[in-house]
């Protein structure tokens, strides 16, 4: 969820407030409260599936090892339902089973879209009207992670979900440097280019690679322009956390499922209307919405919670 | 049909006739790996390099190197390659290019010492034939394609032993994402690979050692797979041939327009490679999935058929058969697309119509899988079907945790499971699946057929103001994959020298008449 939520849907973004039931045929005690468990086919039932390797050969001690496994994951009882030999060392298994944890939805905060979405038609006039010349958008994939099916979603023209590219967009000129893509090299274009944003897609996290470039990246940009002109540096890929734009030493980070629209009206919120901007609210703003949604249910939701284990 | 096979033949040509007239430090390495020049220094900086480089550094390729190295030695410079490979590291050795008599007696020497790599790479070929005829091939096809990437080599060789175990026929190593850049070949057994191993002549032979002790537990040949790609394309191709390798990816325009190696680079390292490939029997294997992993499949379909066309005009001059065309395509169509189904079957039975004596590979969705492997595993099902009513040769496994994880064991057993059941339950199919000409299969492929021919005549009629070939100008300006990759950049550009009158290179005299000696 957290994934969808960084991508900024709205209606995603407010699905684990209303959890998993989606608000409906919840006239009872059984509206979700701040407090939720996993749903099977019962309300509180906490039903969940797993599903794991042990290097083990198949035997009635693996198969109580997997049952054991499950149950200091916390669910209990652990139901064993499928267990399969892989090769002669290693044994597959799928157990189901009622977890006994909950979840405080109080405790839960959501970073929301900050920036309004636009049409392509909105971006084009916002530069327009405030940049008044093109937006520089120079992407590309570093180190040694080929895979470009991110920054190529975002930046060419055929886009991705149906939207089109920022190479669509009449107001940006789009530079899309493709895979392995050296570091300096990528300086030394946004240079040339007076790239307002830079953009980079990192797809391969083996050995946290994508940390590493990452990090490498926004070192070598802030070495090499003067404080205050550093271009704009995103981040994109399936692995980021939210959240973790500060550590990585970049501006905004996105994941999992973004599309071009949302990266074209983040630009122009960062880029384009920043100065004019009072400091953001929508973190707080989101917050208190989810504080709000919770409050609402408190009494049900302790109900349902009690009838846990705890 | 035959008018696609005329214009790819009419693209393809001028391109041939460039790659003959160059050659690259590629090309010349190679050549020196096969008369048996190995190692690195204590940098890891291979001797090859260090001896093409210095040669190039006194007196240029443009003769190849083999003249001036021979000449070296006959002067008695050094005892031996390697030796003199050192000397010349260390810079203490003038190069020259024989004259007349003299040259006449290198060239002897230097046929005579490349000629035993091209033996070794025969006497390869005949091991795997041995090999095949006493353990059996693969009980039926399409042969199960698994992929190994764990980055160390000692970690990949168990995990490919398992592999096969369950199933697999044929093992390929990943390579590690980085290599297809460096204008090296990195030596000895590797631990550190991102997303794959990188691919040495010590990973080959160990790889291959450890599946010959499998196939034989087996009772079944499990071949192994690598990748001649990249700026090292030529070198690779020479080393897979030494070590046994049996399937080679190897495509015309992949690094062209997915690594930005520049063009002329890529088709003359392309050219000797698939030389060496079609010498030592090893089975090519081209990339025409990453065409519709950057475009939408559907809109892209005659891409494919193009860029097929196109692999088996170069394959074939370059003395490949239709045995050894893994002519690839892939099952990449948005899924909510009404009728996606329906569309992969046209396209993949056109691929199999089109080139009847090739063993298609037939590569599953990546693009589309969402991480929702419940879904996926759905989807990597009518993969397999496809693969089974339409024949194809080659069957590269799918992961329900495609762009989730690297695949874990148990990924890879339930991935076996699913293959397994298609192909019990629908492998037949093969013998009843004849759509009716007037379906929307057989429609759809006549349309993906002529839209072929209509980029085909395109790109012949191509044109631009440096008068380069018209395939050239076509791939420059943004034709494939909407990349523009002009002939006078991208990587690996330094390494192109056109040949001088003169220019000798006993490797590819042997290979091209077929020569022992």
């Amino acid at each position: 969820m957290s994934a969808a939520t960084s991508t900024g849907r709205p209606t995603k973004a407010d699905e684990p407030v209303t959890g998993p039931h989606g608000g409906q045929t919840l006239e009872t005690e059984t509206l979700p409260g701040p407090l939720v468990r996993p749903y099977g086919d019962t309300t509180g039932d906490g039903m969940v599936q797993v599903s794991f390797t042990l290097p083990l050969p198949h035997d009635k001690r693996a198969e109580a090892a997997a049952v054991r496994l499950a149950q200091a994951m916390g669910m209990d009882p652990a139901l064993l339902v499928h267990a399969k030999a892989v090769g002669p060392d290693f044994t597959f298994f799928i157990l189901y089973g009622s977890v006994r944890h909950l979840v405080d939805l109080r405790e839960i905060e959501v970073a929301e879209r900050e920036y309004e979405l636009l049409s392509a038609k909105e971006v084009n006039q916002a530069i327009r009207k405030h940049l008044r010349r093109k937006l520089v958008v120079v992407g590309a994939c570093i180190g040694t992670d080929a895979h470009t099916v991110g920054i190529d979603a975002i930046l060419n023209i055929k886009g991705f979900a149906g939207e089109k590219g920022l190479e669509y967009y009449r107001e940006m000129s789009v530079h899309n440097l493709g895979a392995q893509v050296l570091i300096p090299d990528l300086v030394e274009s946004a240079k040339e280019l007076k790239a307002d944003a830079v953009l980079i897609s990192q797809v391969v996290t083996q050995r946290d690679a994508h940390i590493h470039n990452t990090t490498a990246m926004s070192a070598a940009f802030r070495e090499a322009f003067p404080e205050g002109q550093v271009p704009h540096l995103i981040v994109g890929g399936p692995r980021f956390e939210e959240g973790s734009a500060a550590a990585l030493g970049v501006d905004r980070v996105f994941g999992r499922g973004t599309t071009p629209a949302e990266v074209a009206s983040y630009l122009v919120h960062a880029l384009v209307h920043a100065p004019e901007r009072a400091p953001d609210h929508a973190p707080e703003r989101a917050r208190d919405r989810a504080r709000s949604a919770g409050r609402g249910r408190t009494a049900r939701g302790r109900t349902a919670g009690s009838k846990g284990k705890k | 049909m035959r008018r696609a096979r005329t214009l790819a033949r009419q693209a393809g040509r001028p391109v041939v006739d460039l790659a003959r007239n160059h050659s690259t430090v590629s090309v010349e390495r190679a050549t020196l790996r096969l008369a048996g020049l190995s190692g690195a220094d204590h940098e890891n900086v291979p001797w090859v390099n260090h001896l093409v480089d210095a040669v190039r550094a006194d007196v240029g390729l443009e003769h190849g190197v083999t003249m001036p190295v021979w000449d070296a030695l006959e002067r008695g410079v050094a005892s031996d390659l390697l030796t003199l490979a050192q000397k010349a590291a260390a810079g203490g050795v003038g190069f020259r290019i024989p004259q007349k008599g003299a040259a006449t007696t290198v060239r002897r020497r230097s046929r005579s010492a490349v000629a035993r790599g091209i033996r070794t790479i025969d006497a390869q070929r005949r091991n795997r034939e041995r090999l095949i005829a006493r353990h059996g091939n693969p009980p039926r096809t399409p042969w199960i394609y698994l992929i190994v990437a764990t980055g160390d080599i000692l970690e990949d060789i168990p995990q490919a032993q398992a592999a096969a175990r369950e199933g697999a026929d044929v093992i390929a190593v990943i390579r590690s994402t980085g290599q297809s850049l460096l204008d090296f070949v990195p030596e000895g057994a590797t631990r550190e690979g991102y997303a794959g191993t990188y691919a040495t002549q010590e990973n080959f032979r160990l790889m291959r050692a450890a599946l010959d002790e499998t196939s034989k537990e087996l009772g079944r040949y499990i071949r192994l797979t690598n990748y001649a790609s990249g700026l090292c394309m030529p070198e690779i191709a020479a080393l897979a041939g030494l070590e046994r390798l049996d399937m080679m990816l190897n495509d015309s325009m992949y690094g062209i327009l997915f690594r930005d190696i520049n063009p002329i680079r890529t088709f003359v390292d392309q050219r000797f490679s698939r030389q060496v490939h079609a010498r030592a029997g090893i089975i090519i294997n081209t990339g025409e999935d990453n065409y519709l992993t950057t475009a939408d499949a559907v809109e892209a379909a005659h891409t494919v058929t193009v860029s097929q066309l196109l692999n088996e005009y170069f394959a074939k001059e370059a003395g490949l058969e239709d045995w050894q065309l893994g002519l690839g395509h892939a099952f990449e169509i948005d899924p909510s697309l009404k009728d996606s189904f329906r569309l992969e079957l046209a396209h993949a039975l056109l691929a199999r119509q089109l080139f009847p004596d090739a063993p298609l590979k037939w590569m599953p969705p990546t693009k589309h899988m969402t991480g929702d492997i419940f879904r996926g595993y759905l989807l990597d099902g009518f993969f397999n079907l496809v693969g089974a009513m339409t024949g194809q040769g080659i069957l590269l496994v799918g992961m329900m945790t495609e762009a989730v994880v690297t695949p874990w064991l148990s990924d890879r057993d339930l991935a076996l499971q699913n293959v397994r059941y298609v192909m019990d339950a629908a492998g037949g199919l093969v013998e009843d699946f004849h759509p009716p000409r007037d379906g929307l299969v057989q429609t759809r492929a006549r349309q993906v057929l002529h839209e072929a021919v209509n980029l085909l005549e395109q790109i012949v009629s191509h044109r631009d103001s440096s008068g380069h070939p018209p395939l050239l100008a076509a791939i420059a300006d943004g034709t494939f994959g909407a990349m523009k990759r002009p002939p006078e950049k991208g990587k690996g550009l330094d390494g192109v020298f056109r040949k001088a009158p003169g220019y000798d290179n006993p490797a590819i005299e042997l290979l091209e008449t077929g020569a022992t000696r």
